[in-house]
């Protein structure tokens, strides 16, 4: 659902267009040089967390803008490239681990223990199983995904690929690339592809 | 001395309405520091309220009570300019008693 | 024939939007909550935070033996009443734009006598490790309670605060590709249960700048709005924002300017 105008910027912008002020291109250049100099590193968050690829660059615009087509299949097409499938050819993990991994929400953090090991943190986003009513609506619910679906190869190949790099199939998705940003194992995200397909899976009861 | 309390009396018709806010950690003894180790228990035992020399309120607290306790309660009887003044102690043995005029 | 598609049509479209946006939290839980927060204004515990703000604002202290208040907060030496409202703004003897924990930090060095890294040792505190800097920006905000906001951009340093500010509200980033955006984009969203402000939307960011600083329940501290930048940092999986950074202050020009308007409703309570 696209948000009304937004009339706080419109204002901002007036004053910003009327009054002698820095060009856009040049606030972005400033907004790094300042970026860089407001953060130390701490924990396991270094100063590199702040170096862009080129799908967090094109994508750093409000939520509402209309990306180029061009663009949008340039960052689907290369973020599509980095999925990496299981070498064994099974993407069903364990769902009863999946659910686990779907409601932590550590990980990556300065605050985390870089020696454990990552949550998904599903549930901050999605509803997932019936039970939790704890869910987040930012992302769609995924009530009931399998059973929608089925869990033929080519819905766990879309599925497994999807939590591997979300923006494969939607370019600056808000869901984060668990896969290609080393965020999630190879077995967690097999776990979380049960969650959602596996029938007995709490998700799809 | 702990750290002071912030006390608001008004009378209106007959009834004073005594509000406290009351600076404390109210530590439960089941809580664990980073390190693992239990932080030792720190609450207020006892609160006693008097309205010239009179007990308007008195009470016996444990670890239930949320850290920085409010307190809200009504006496009849008291006058404008007169004072509230209202104690506590906890169970390492601090106290703190601080006064307020009905306003 | 026609009424009968129309309907369908319409009850399809109803059903559509219902499954489009997710079960919402039912709005009668939405409002008891608003109603708890309502009773617990009474008493806030933040009150404890400006009672000793004031103190520290009037005593003596540091190397210079001062008290702060000959601080200008922007409207003249000493005065707080209304100072917060139209902060962050421009200090022509500073040359640069301060929100109010550097403007006080830079009081404490050039009035007290304090070194800088001394003053901000502690930006926040932790139970009986207390911030002076939640103190008295507690007291300072309470002095500003029903002024509406009133942040300038008539200062081309104003300006490119509030350009920058706005670059690190979209800046996707980290691990996890988050920008301030991701949450605090939309209206309507919520993570897990906690309702998200949306801060590109003039009422959104009204109703979340103006109630910050807060007595955060679940920490049992007041936390400032230095603080909540650098938590959300830390959950984007973004390193430490430094505090009174540059790119701190942007960010909050960004957010305190579009609130503008709004009567400033501080210091709160949350969760």
């Amino acid at each position: 659902m696209k948000t009304a105008v937004r009339s706080v910027f419109l204002l901002a912008a007036a004053v910003i267009a009327g009054c002698a002020s820095i060009s856009d291109e040049e606030a972005a250049r400033r907004a790094l040089q300042v970026m860089k100099a407001s953060f130390d590193e701490r924990g396991q968050a270094r100063l590199d967390r702040l170096d862009q690829d080129e799908a967090q660059k094109l994508c750093s615009v409000p939520p509402a803008t209309v990306l180029p087509k061009e663009t949008v299949e340039r960052i689907e097409k290369a973020n599509l490239a980095s999925i990496r499938y299981p070498a064994d050819g099974k993407l069903l993990g364990d769902w009863k681990s999946g659910e686990k991994i779907a409601q932590n929400g550590q990980g990556m953090q300065y605050s985390d223990d870089p020696k454990r090991p990552a949550g998904a943190n599903c549930y901050a986003c999605h509803q997932l199983s019936k039970d939790e009513i704890s869910f987040g609506t930012i992302g769609p619910s995924l009530l009931g995904y399998g059973k929608l679906r089925g869990a033929s190869e080519a819905v766990q190949r879309y599925t497994y690929g999807k939590i591997y790099n979300s923006q494969a199939f939607t370019a600056c998705s808000n869901m984060p690339r668990f896969g290609h940003k080393g965020i999630l194992t190879e077995q967690q995200m097999k776990d979380l592809t049960a969650l959602l397909l596996d029938p007995a899976s709490p998700v799809n009861q | 001395m702990a750290d002071p309390m912030r006390i608001r009396v008004a009378e209106k018709d007959g009834l004073v309405t005594v509000r406290i806010l009351m600076s404390h950690e109210m530590e439960t003894g089941q809580r664990k520091d980073s390190s693992g180790n239990l932080v030792p228990a720190h609450f207020i035992r006892s609160v006693v309220a008097t309205y010239q020399g009179r007990t308007v309120l008195s009470a016996q607290w444990g670890t239930a009570v949320a850290k920085n306790p409010f307190l809200e309660f009504s006496f009849k009887g008291g006058k404008k300019g007169e004072k509230v003044v209202v104690s506590w102690e906890d169970n390492k043995g601090d106290k703190r008693t601080d006064e307020a005029t009905i306003n | 024939m026609k009424r009968r598609s129309t309907r369908r049509a319409l009850f399809a479209g109803a059903a559509l939007a219902l499954c489009a946006a997710g079960p919402a939290f039912p709005q009668s839980a939405v409002d008891e909550i608003a109603k708890y927060r309502q009773q617990l204004q009474d008493g806030n515990p933040a009150e404890l935070w400006e009672a000793r703000g004031e103190d520290l604002w009037k005593q003596r202290r540091g190397p210079g033996n001062v008290s702060l208040e000959g601080c200008d907060l922007g409207k003249g030496a000493g005065v707080v009443k209304g100072a917060y409202a139209e902060l962050p703004r421009y200090f022509a003897d500073a040359d640069r734009v301060m929100d109010l924990e550097t403007r006080l930090a830079h009081c404490m060095v050039t009035l007290q006598g304090f070194k800088f890294e001394a003053a901000v040792k502690r930006p926040f505190g932790n139970g009986s490790n207390r911030s002076d800097f939640e103190a008295l920006a507690a007291w300072i905000t309470s002095e500003s309670k029903g002024v509406p906001m009133n942040v300038s951009l008539s200062n081309p340093k104003e300006r490119e605060a509030y350009q920058i500010g706005e670059k690190m509200f979209f800046f996707r980033g980290g691990t996890h590709d988050f920008a301030c955006a991701t949450c605090h984009g939309e209206t309507g969203k919520r993570i897990r249960l906690q309702d998200l402000p949306n801060l590109t939307d003039r009422a959104g960011a009204q109703a979340a700048y103006t109630t910050w600083p807060a007595y955060r329940v679940s920490q049992g501290e007041l936390r400032t709005f230095q603080w909540r930048l650098n938590d959300c940092f830390r959950q984007q999986r973004f390193p430490d924002l430094k505090f009174t950074s540059e790119g701190s202050i942007a960010l909050t020009m960004f957010l305190a300017y579009n609130a503008n308007g709004a009567a400033y409703n501080g210091p709160a309570i949350k969760r």
